[in-house]
């Protein structure tokens, strides 16, 4: 196959996972490297530095909606972005000693969490009172828009989640991806935090985390131009595409189709990990 | 917390400041975002130019050559038109996006003298330097 030819089915297949990502709000990134390691052969290294280069993309391309709608709390985010870079250098750091094999069996469990958690949401445990005497003098406290008005949260357990968010760092350095699923594990149950709070908090984190890896990917040499730039402007592309159709979309098929997809994924990727280490 | 007032501790800031700031640095995002976008982009149609029938074989990891590992190499290529620096750079312009936006966030919180987050944010800018500028090991 040739370059031009490799790049415009790469592009295409971008670009349904960034529609996906936008349309089920699961984030396009997790399949990107299923996608690039199964169906086109590339090496997985390969793959998660184009990955990586896709989530910066979006979630700094999204990063501006979410501020105005004034959901994101900046300065928890800002605090937890020590947890997720430090993470994140240790995890890219581990790339270079952990075998592409294993790498490929723990994408394959991160996989199968992250469908878990799309069919079956956790739930709200959001409280006013009692806040972390950390996030008290941290100033981590906020307020949620709701249509009657500012509704205030308190930040609970800050030690826990930012342990948890040194594991989303982890995940995401590690495997190249924006490990969403983590911080949102952290944020609403750990710190008890309103839902579109985490996950706007969680995306405007994004970014940053996974700069924290690119560095170290780009000295390792993971990122290689003709692989990035179908994953990149295709995974942008079909997030703005998705997010101008979301209003008539039907959302709870096409999140139940895409469960269905990161589960079948998720075996492949063990069997091919399994395969390799055995 | 004792029950005769609000917990002591430095005020609030208030939160339409941080909101104001927080949205000139989201566009700030956006527009490096359509920056790198356009860079890539553009190196993109260099390939395309210049032979794109060459064989792609990404199965075996070779690493990438050294010229397209450290921002000079790749600033030096690109100078020279050559299509996989010039989408390289256009990737170094997109992971420099974040990294800028945590410098800013530094000079915001040190405007209004917030001690702990300037000290929050230059720890992130710390390790964001580690990652990008560290020898290679």
């Amino acid at each position: 196959m040739s370059v031009t030819a490799f790049s415009a089915l790469v592009f295409s297949g971008a670009l349904a996972a960034g529609m996906l990502g936008a349309l089920t709000g699961l984030g396009g990134g997790i399949v990107i490297v299923p996608m690039l390691t199964l169906l086109f052969h590339v090496d997985i290294r390969y793959a998660m530095g184009a990955s990586l280069v896709s989530v910066i993309a979006t979630s700094s391309g999204a990063a501006a909606a979410f501020v105005r709608e004034g959901f994101a709390n900046i300065r928890l985010g800002m605090f937890l972005e020590i947890a997720t870079t430090l993470g994140a250098l240790a995890g890219a750091t581990l790339t270079g000693v952990v075998s592409p094999h294993v790498i490929s069996i723990i994408f394959g469990c991160v996989l199968l969490y992250s469908a878990y958690r799309s069919a079956r949401p956790p739930q709200e445990h959001v409280t006013a009172e009692h806040p972390d005497p950390i996030a008290v003098r941290l100033r981590l406290n906020g307020t949620e828009p709701t249509p009657h008005g500012p509704r205030p949260y308190a930040v609970q357990h800050v030690p826990l989640g930012f342990v948890l968010m040194v594991g989303a760092g982890v995940l995401s350095g590690l495997l190249g991806i924006g490990s969403g699923v983590v911080k949102v594990l952290a944020m609403d149950q750990a710190m008890g935090l309103p839902f579109k709070v985490s996950t706007t908090t969680s995306n405007f984190m994004i970014g940053v985390t996974a700069a924290a890896s690119a560095g170290v990917y780009m000295h390792n040499g993971y990122i290689d131009p003709m692989v990035s730039l179908p994953v990149m402007i295709g995974v942008l592309c079909g997030a703005l595409f998705g997010a101008r159709i979301l209003a008539g979309a039907p959302v709870r098929i096409l999140r139940t189709l895409f469960a269905v997809l990161i589960v079948v994924l998720a075996i492949e990727m063990l069997v091919k990990g399994v395969r390799g280490v055995a | 917390m004792s029950p005769d007032g609000p917990p002591p501790g430095p005020d609030p800031v208030p939160p339409v400041e941080d909101e104001r700031v927080e949205r000139a640095l989201g566009t700030l995002l956006r527009h490096g975002v359509l920056i790198a976008g356009a860079v890539t982009v553009l190196g993109g149609f260099l390939a395309l130019t210049r032979g794109g029938g060459a064989a792609a074989n990404f199965a075996t990891f070779h690493g990438e050559p050294e010229p397209f590992r450290s921002i000079a190499g790749i600033v030096s290529g690109a100078r020279g038109l050559d299509p996989r620096s010039v989408i390289q750079l256009g990737i170094v312009c997109l992971i420099a996006t974040p990294v800028l936006r945590v410098a800013l966030s530094l000079v915001a919180f040190a405007m209004r003298r917030d001690r702990i987050y300037v000290v929050v944010t230059a720890i992130v800018l710390a390790l964001l330097a580690v990652s990008l500028f560290s020898a290679r090991g």
